[in-house]
């Protein structure tokens, strides 16, 4: 068996080292390593720090340099695919002035304490990090400075550095940072350290390439499914069958025995009565469990369980969530997709829960000369991660050590505590480099389930969902449906706008988004109707579905008002800006006004050269960021094609502007592929999509053959854009459709509708 | 249980093991070679291709007894630095977003570039659409692989 080296987290032996942005001094010297060829040193090279840890001089909590100037930097932040590994500590980087080149990436522990917030979610990561990270980075090299000023009995002020390189011009002296990291390390970290002007960049702004890449092409052990542990065995659960069931009853005797097979078991995830954390999620709480020696050979054992499952009764759950303590109805019976629709359908009819309201909205609809009403509706989708959940666990009854991927290790870690009856410094987390999250994995039961696993068989486990325990475990995007509804008086002037959602199990709207604020009279509501399919969150939350619906039917209303579908939007936000409606409205017009302009001459939108593509235009505002594209829609075989795709997208300073159109590129292929193909069909509670032989992903023959990405250039603080892009998509690529085929798509995916339609 | 006979990156090594294993699980499980990823265990994905003979095949589906005595190549075995023309291009393009599903698609299109060395765009499409890539990196894939191309 071997030990990962990219897995494991060095530990420094420090005494109290728990606040933000404090140095400490480590024993230094003992082990002589020679570092050569360090200039061609790579991020990805092969030089094993195991050995290392009392040579480190830990500068700030990010930042650790050696007396022989290696330098390292941690990424604080879970990295699942955004490219955090390199675009954090880029920030840092830039302020420390470092040589990129000659910069040791690693994985940060788990430490909430000393980096921060460690969630990937929300598109925060960035957002979160970008003043800490610049403020670490500048005051490790004020405190290089500082060391080299006493070393030189010089000012401060003259000390001056280079690429990690400092220098004292005067008396032509000069030194790497290793020769002063020891020293700078003694000194209090400085506060108010006057961070670079935005223009004065030289790494953030520009591309760096992933500092993985090279483990990533040569299939180097990165991810928790390829970790291996002494003594580890394999677990794997036997769910239900389908949501509304539970474990009856199990006779395990032909599954033991089966080669290799070490143990079947149930337990329970979460104890009676337990109140959930918010993203202590519990599909199925009862687990029959297999455990062994290897994957395959689980695998084959499970096939010889002998499982009764039983019907749930309603139940309740008490979720204690952001917002308070809630209580969640499950109810009892099974699920099926033409019933939900039926369902849906009814509820849509019955008075909702009133999110907004400006004007007088009934009564402007009560006169309008003309009211366009048109409904929308989206499936469940599961995340489909590549990597499929897995955690590895070796838990005793004194500590806990946990090495997987997650998207919010502190998160999880109070309920491990709870669970596990531990402190939660007896628990170690590591975070492995995820194969995707899309959301899926901020939520908490499959770290909990192999926790509770490794304790009960008292030996290391992994545990590791097969793709069909993956795929029908649950945490689904909601099913959603939206009407939308708009009053034009007798010249075809917008008076009133009308949104009405709901969905299963929560409703999809953003009730203070756009078009809120630019219309005197506007009414948001919602409703939800309760499920025992479970829900979480997926790549923009709601959002997906809110900007699918909301710019299809702005697409429909211009056409009706005999407006080009760019210029009415710009007419809306040019009122949202002079003369907004309500209060709260969550969005800047200026800068939602920009990407649509920018995305109208990129795309070249009244060129008469662009007549050939069926054009779909659509933009949304979501997680601090704003996203507008144009789909070209041209025949390929006799059935519409996305060709082409121009993206225009405001996130405020770009980090990595390669890597950053390589998210935005990803986001349209995502976002394509599931306007187009996406969606999970249930009967009678069972998923009937289980692998990808019925899921159907987006392939290479699908995906756009150009997608060209522009990003509004300013000095803005940066916000996200793993999520931003996304919502869009939809919309666009349905308004390109009707251009296609002349035919509205109200209903994803639009496979089925495309299909009927040729 | 039975011995089989294994031609892996030109080491030649003997497992004992149940026949209807797939080779998928005797490299990362057996063999350690990890490199060589699952991702649906249906030849849905191709997350797990190798090499047998020089094409490109899902070892998820391909049980040990059918490869025994065969040349298999994977992704550990593809270059010694990282270095083929496809690894190269790769990270010229800076392809990967989360990364998991890349050994399969690099072995895939490396495959491809055996056989038919510059390949149309359709050819690569026709080639790579059993190559699920979930972070959408498909226009880089077919740009890197162009690259490759040229290089070759």
């Amino acid at each position: 068996m071997t030990t990962i080296k990219e897995l494991k987290m060095e530990k420094i032996t420090s005494p109290s080292r728990r606040s933000f942005l404090k140095s400490s001094v480590l024993a230094s010297g003992g082990l002589m390593i020679s570092f050569s060829g360090l200039a061609k040193f790579m991020p990805d090279d092969k030089i094993s720090t195991t050995n290392l840890a009392e040579q480190w001089n830990e500068i700030t909590g990010y930042i650790k340099i050696t007396s022989d100037n290696l330098i390292k930097i941690l990424n604080p932040n879970p990295e699942f695919g955004q490219n955090v590994m390199t675009s954090l500590p880029m920030i840092v980087a830039e302020e420390l002035d470092v040589d990129w080149q000659k910069v040791v990436i690693e994985m940060g522990p788990h430490d909430n304490v000393k980096l921060g917030p460690q969630f990937t979610g929300g598109s925060n990561s960035i957002r979160m990090y970008w003043k800490p990270l610049r403020e670490a980075g500048a005051a490790a090299r004020q405190m290089l400075r500082e060391a080299a000023a006493q070393t030189w009995a010089v000012s401060v002020e003259e000390v001056t550095t280079k690429a990690g390189i400092l220098i004292h011009e005067k008396s032509n002296k000069s030194g790497t940072y290793g020769e002063f990291a020891s020293k700078a390390a003694a000194n209090p970290i400085p506060k108010g350290v006057k961070l670079k002007e935005v223009k004065s960049f030289n790494t953030v702004r520009s591309s760096r390439k992933n500092v993985e890449g090279l483990k990533i092409v040569t299939g180097k052990p990165l991810f928790a499914l390829d970790y291996k542990h002494k003594g580890m065995l394999i677990a794997m659960i036997e769910h239900p069958p389908a949501f509304g069931k539970k474990l009856k009853s199990f006779d395990a005797s032909e599954a033991l025995k089966m080669p290799g097979i070490k143990d079947v078991l149930s337990l329970q995830l979460y104890p009676e009565g337990y109140e959930q954390a918010a993203f202590d999620t519990r599909t199925f709480n009862d687990l029959l469990v297999v455990v062994g020696n290897t994957t395959w050979e689980v695998m084959n054992a499970r096939k010889k369980l002998k499982v009764e499952w039983q019907p749930i009764s309603e139940s309740k759950e008490v979720v204690n969530g952001f917002r308070g303590k809630t209580e969640v109805v499950i109810p009892a019976e099974p699920e099926t997709t033409t019933t939900q629709l039926a369902k849906m359908a009814e509820y849509a009819k019955k008075p909702a829960q009133q999110l907004r309201k400006d004007g007088d909205p009934e009564a402007a609809f009560a006169k309008a000369a003309q009211i366009l009403e048109r409904t929308y509706s989206a499936p469940f989708l599961a995340h489909n991660c590549m990597e499929p959940m897995n955690f590895f666990a070796h838990v005793t009854d004194e500590k806990a050590l946990l090495i997987g991927p997650h998207q919010a290790p502190g998160w999880i870690e109070p309920t491990l505590s709870k669970i596990l009856n531990l402190p939660p410094e007896k628990i170690e987390i590591q975070m492995s480099r995820m194969g995707g999250g899309f959301g899926l994995r901020a939520y908490g039961h499959y770290v909990v389930e192999a926790a509770l696993i490794s304790k009960k068989v008292k030996a290391p486990v992994k545990l590791v969902y097969s793709r069909e325990d993956d795929m029908t475990y649950g945490i689904y995007r909601p099913m959603y449906t939206a009407t939308y509804r708009a009053a034009l008086d007798a010249n075809k002037n917008l008076i009133a706008f009308h949104v009405k959602g709901g969905g299963i199990p929560e409703h999809p709207i953003h009730a203070n988004r756009f078009p809120a604020g630019a219309v005197d009279n506007y009414l948001a509501e919602g409703w939800a109707i309760p499920s025992n399919i479970t829900i979480g969150a997926f790549r923009a939350p709601r959002s997906n579905f809110n900007a699918a619906a909301e710019q299809s039917f702005l697409d429909e209303l211009a056409e009706l008002m005999g407006k080009d579908p760019i210029d009415f939007r710009l007419e809306l936000l040019k009122r949202a800006k002079e003369n907004p409606v309500g209060k709260n409205n969550e969005y800047d017009a200026d800068r939602y006004a920009g990407v649509l302009k920018l995305v109208k001459e990129k795309s070249g939108w009244n060129n008469s050269e662009n007549k050939k593509y069926s054009r779909g235009v659509a933009a949304y505002f979501c997680h601090n960021s704003y996203a507008a594209h144009v789909v070209d829609v041209v025949k390929k075989e006799g059935q519409p094609y996305v060709e082409r795709v121009t993206s225009a997208i405001d996130c405020g300073v770009v980090i990595n502007p390669n890597a950053a159109i390589n998210m935005v590129q990803g986001a349209l292929v995502d976002g394509i592929g599931n306007a187009f193909y996406g969606g999970l069909t249930h009967k009678d509670g069972a998923s009937e999509q289980k692998n990808f032989n019925r899921y159907r992903m987006i392939r290479h023959k699908e995906a756009p053959q150009k997608i060209d990405v522009h990003f509004v250039e300013n000095d803005i603080d940066p916000t996200g854009l793993g999520e931003p892009p996304f919502p869009p998509v939809f919309a666009a690529v349905a308004n390109a459709l009707y251009k296609d085929t002349g035919k509205r798509f109200y209903t994803q995916p639009f496979v089925n509708e495309v299909k009927s339609n040729s | 249980m039975a011995a089989f006979n294994l031609d892996i990156n030109g080491k030649k090594q003997t497992v004992d093991i149940d026949p209807k294993t797939p080779l998928l699980w005797v490299l990362r499980e057996h063999l350690n070679l990890i490199g060589t990823k699952y991702g649906c265990g249906v030849a849905q994905c191709g997350a797990c291709t190798v090499h047998l003979e020089g094409s490109a095949v899902r070892s998820c589906s391909l049980p040990v007894s059918a490869v025994a005595n065969k040349k298999i190549t994977t992704i550990e075995g593809l270059s010694a630095n990282g270095d083929h023309p496809v690894q190269k291009a790769w990270l010229e393009h800076d392809v990967a977003q989360c990364g998991y599903c890349q050994t399969g698609q690099i072995m895939t299109a490396a495959a491809l570039l055996k056989t038919n060395p510059n390949p149309s765009d359709a050819q690569i499409e026709a080639a790579m659409s059993g190559n699920i890539c979930r972070c959408g990196t498909y226009l880089r894939i077919k740009e890197a692989i162009k690259t490759a191309a040229n290089q070759k």
